[in-house]
């Protein structure tokens, strides 16, 4: 800001041209392609270290088949795999691969363009714009999943043990928090998790995750969680320290 | 309006079917017309709880199949009046039961039953989705113990995002707490979950408590519904149970452990 435009830019923009792994998509069953994945991986654990892959949707796109992008994304992360972009898919295929955060990438050969993405609206939900919240009543029972795309997830309810609450921004859980709490699922550094009762399986912030065992560090508490560097940090929400003084 | 309500665990051996049986059994007692129907199909129990296992000629699978009609599968109860049984097959697997197929059974049985109890199979496969998929109500049978609290957990769940009513966006489906195999004694111990511990957890109204009881097995084995033992403290819980269900204020009963008074510890009871 105090910068003269005589000073050189922060940063610059350049196009660059980069080889990717390709991904053909042939069905959405994501537990047939969790099975999939984990045979390759028996078969090349090197290759499967932060690997950037588009996900082609060339053998979908005729179909009316609307893959789970934010779980398919999720598991190919947790395989080491990192989803940069689809391609090839219908316009609703992408509008949907968009709002879970996957954008389409520019096509090597004719086939829908980005207005495709662009339009979809008529026949697809319209895209939400900008980050929001998805607020769920309804308590988390187990063995279910919520996720909120782009935004906060804010749920009013008990998250029950064996449940697994998702956000690519922070989690506020007005009530125990027993299940597994995953925030900044697409890496953003700063998501909180925040509940009223810490009794969690799992949290984690940006893909750093930590176990929690019983009666541990703010256990039952109201707590917040966050990243500090490398670190989990897990902290009372409480006034508590100001009201010592006090006394 | 005839009312739908599923009996369901996740976990098996809890005590649905007797639960089914007794509130039933209950209902009819009232004077409520009453149909318990068997979705364990394969693994046919029912029958020997309610005493009718001699009586089964068709089945809820010939029904679906229109290979019997509901007249020539239902078995009325030779105790209550106004209580019948719908058996389940034994000779086939769940896989015969198929949701056109169970939706016309139950429309039909609806025209005439004031209740239709389903009890679930365990699980949470095909016969306890079936089950559970047309329900208004549902009681949720709950041990007090972990894998129990959280299968039902499970199960409070699916009836939350895979019934028909929450598919269809309607008012949900309207969930009943039964904690069953209660034993005071134990949770004083500390080796029970106490009634607080599952209600914190689970979240839903409590409808009863049907405490641990040799009356159960008894009445299992004789096919006797023990809601009918008015002496058996398990009898007298489901007799609450079914006064709370139709409205009836009565406090909960066997929660705390009953002190034995001097003569009863001198001579026993």
């Amino acid at each position: 800001m105090t910068q003269t435009p005589t000073a050189e830019a922060p940063f610059e923009l350049k196009g660059s041209l980069f080889t990717l792994t390709v991904l053909h998509l042939r069905e959405t069953d994501l537990g047939a392609i969790e099975q999939a994945l984990l045979v390759k991986i028996a078969q090349a654990p090197a290759f499967f270290a932060n690997t950037p892959v588009v996900v082609d949707l060339d053998a979908l796109a005729d179909t009316a088949a609307r893959p789970d992008f934010a779980g398919l994304a999720r598991i190919l992360r947790a395989h080491g795999l990192v989803p940069v972009g689809v391609r090839h898919g219908s316009a609703a295929q992408l509008a949907a691969a968009a709002a879970a955060g996957l954008p389409m990438l520019p096509e090597s050969r004719p086939a829908p363009r980005r207005e495709a993405t662009t339009d979809a609206g008529g026949d697809a939900k319209p895209a939400d714009p900008g980050p929001h919240n998805r607020v769920v009543v309804q308590p988390v029972r187990s063995g279910q999943q919520v996720y909120a795309a782009d935004g906060d997830l804010t749920l009013l309810g008990p998250v029950s043990a064996g449940a697994e609450v998702l956000a690519d921004g922070s989690i506020h859980v007005y009530g125990p928090l027993r299940g597994r709490a995953l925030a900044g699922v697409r890496g953003k550094l700063e998501a909180r998790i925040f509940c009223l009762g810490l009794e969690a399986e799992l949290v984690s912030v940006a893909g750093r995750y930590r176990i929690l065992e019983k009666n541990g560090e703010g256990w039952g508490k109201a707590v917040q969680i966050y990243l500090s560097g490398e670190h989990l940090i897990i902290e009372p929400l409480t006034v508590e320290a100001g009201a010592h003084r006090k006394s | 309006m005839a009312k739908i309500i599923v009996v369901t665990s996740g976990k098996g051996g809890v005590g649905k079917t007797t639960t089914s049986a007794s509130f039933a059994t209950g209902l009819a007692l009232r004077g409520h017309k009453t149909v318990v129907i068997d979705f364990d199909v394969g693994l046919r129990n029912l029958d020997l709880i309610m005493g009718c296992e001699r009586r089964v000629v068709y089945d809820f699978v010939n029904v679906i199949n229109n290979e019997a009609t509901l007249n020539q599968a239902l078995i009325k109860d030779k105790r209550v009046e106004s209580l019948y049984v719908l058996p389940a097959s034994q000779t086939r697997d769940k896989d015969a039961l198929h949701k056109e197929g169970v939706e016309r059974v139950l429309e039909e049985l609806k025209q005439s039953f004031d209740y239709i109890i389903c009890d679930s199979p365990a699980g949470i496969e095909r016969g306890a989705m079936m089950a559970m998929y047309f329900a208004d109500e549902a009681l949720v049978v709950t041990n007090p113990e972990v894998s129990s609290v959280r299968d039902s957990d499970r199960i409070l769940g699916i009836l939350a995002s895979k019934s028909r009513r929450a598919e269809q966006a309607e008012e949900p489906v309207r969930e009943h707490l039964v904690l069953t195999r209660y034993s005071p004694e134990r949770v004083e111990k500390g080796d029970m979950l106490s009634v607080d511990d599952v209600m914190e957890i689970l979240a839903i109204p409590l409808l009863g408590v049907i405490p641990e009881s040799s009356a159960v097995l008894q009445s299992s084995n004789s096919g006797v519904p023990v809601v009918l033992d008015e002496q058996a403290d398990a009898g007298i819980a489901y007799a609450d149970l079914v006064a709370r269900f139709l409205g009836e204020e009565r406090s909960h009963r066997f929660l705390s452990v009953e002190r034995k008074g001097f003569f009863k510890r001198l001579f026993g009871n």
